[in-house]
């Protein structure tokens, strides 16, 4: 595989075929951390982590487990199982040796483990198209998208929430139509890649 | 709270969707047709309902501490099956749902139906609890995919022979049909536009409600 393909897989990953704007992966955490600039960032930090292990951990699983012992059937419940497990020890991990990184993402840790995001990356590389080194590319760039909508949108957030929104649309309603506004901007990098 | 209480309350005080807003990503990203949000609804049908029976029987062997690890391998085991029901007796909508399917395991309503309800009552008033759940679920799940299948493509078609078309119904020929039908709607802007102004509108009519209390 020629470093051009990665690079195009890479951007389409962040761009295009963005994780919350374009499959809708982490729509929950995309509207309830986001309404501040830190914690956004600090959700979006701890996703990259989990979705790149996570994904890698159950590509690894799905070739060399599942596959070849017609298991296909069993993804579900065993990625589930390893992305509990694997936040958990994360969790754990960093606790112990890196205090200052768990005392600003340790917060968000338990949240992803329900992100859909988590499972639903893991779905999308753990099939025989995609190799050790694709499946990485592809789930680390899609995590970055997230980082990057993410504190695009919080940024956003922060002004629209003292614009003069109608009170009903306060919140999440107001949200969601700019999401809406910023998917529509999204697609269009279509053009660019 | 009362048997009729509990099974009303999902439709509109605790809809999930329009009040709780708890599990959104269904509904932005399956509704693109009638057809598929009536796949969906079926499935966590199945799933809420049963999970929410069985955690319930469980809930006083289960141990506190690891009480939500086992929720989701019961979740999890409950959506394989249902994925494989599916595979074998709809493949087609089995396809156009894809990993959405499994997906359900993480649906933020069914770990909070057993967190919040099931794990601390009986099994009777855990199934109605997670029938009208699921109902005001699959309600507002249908009304976003009608509202986008009709302005994305004009019409309804389900099962491919129960269709109806708005353009052939008022006789527009092809170079006469109404405008305002677009592409827009079924693409992810619009659904994130659409589930927008229908949480704003949920808003309105509750806020009114409490005005005339």
């Amino acid at each position: 595989m020629t470093l051009g393909e990665i690079l195009t897989l890479a951007f389409s990953a962040v761009l295009v075929e963005n994780i919350i704007l374009s499959r809708f992966l982490g729509t929950c955490p995309f509207l309830g951390v986001s309404s501040k600039q830190e914690s956004a960032v600090g959700m979006g930090l701890a996703v990259i982590f989990v979705i790149t292990l996570s994904s890698v951990i159950s590509w690894t699983l799905f070739e060399f487990i599942l596959a070849p012992f017609a298991m296909g059937y069993m993804a579900t419940i065993v990625f589930i199982l390893v992305i509990a497990s694997l936040v958990q020890i994360i969790e754990m991990f960093l606790k112990k040796v890196v205090p200052s990184l768990y005392k600003s993402m340790g917060i968000y840790l338990p949240l992803i483990t329900t992100n859909c995001g988590v499972l639903g990356m893991a779905k999308i590389v753990a099939t025989p198209e995609y190799n050790l080194l694709t499946s990485f590319v592809m789930s680390f760039a899609s995590s970055v998208g997230f980082l990057l909508v993410i504190y695009i949108f919080s940024s956003l957030r922060e002004k629209i929430d003292n614009g003069p929104v109608p009170l009903p649309f306060k919140g999440v309603p107001i949200a969601l139509i700019m999401a809406g506004l910023m998917a529509m901007i999204f697609a269009k990098f279509v053009g660019v890649i | 709270m009362t048997k009729r209480e509990n099974f009303l309350k999902g439709f509109w005080k605790e809809n999930q969707i329009l009040v709780s807003l708890l599990g959104l990503c269904a509904p932005l990203a399956i509704t693109t047709t009638v057809e598929n949000a009536l796949g969906m609804s079926a499935i966590l049908m199945f799933v809420l309902i049963l999970s929410n029976v069985i955690i319930s029987a469980i809930r006083k062997i289960v141990p506190n501490q690891i009480r939500i690890p086992i929720f989701i391998v019961v979740i999890a085991t409950l959506v394989t099956l249902a994925e494989m029901i599916m595979a074998a007796f709809l493949p087609s909508l089995s396809k156009s749902l894809g990993m959405w399917i499994s997906l359900v395991v993480v649906n933020c309503i069914i770990l909070g139906r057993a967190e919040a309800f099931a794990s601390k009552n009986n099994i009777l008033d855990s199934l109605i609890d997670a029938i009208g759940m699921v109902l005001g679920y699959a309600l507002v799940l249908i009304l976003i995919s009608i509202i986008r299948e009709i302005l994305g493509t004009g019409g309804i078609t389900v099962w491919g022979d129960l269709k109806f078309n708005l353009n052939d119904l008022f006789n527009r020929s092809e170079d006469n049909k109404f405008p305002f039908f677009s592409h827009f709607f079924v693409t992810p802007a619009g659904a994130y536009i659409i589930l927008g102004l229908l949480i704003g509108f949920a808003n309105i009519i509750n806020r009114k409600k409490v005005v005339t209390k």
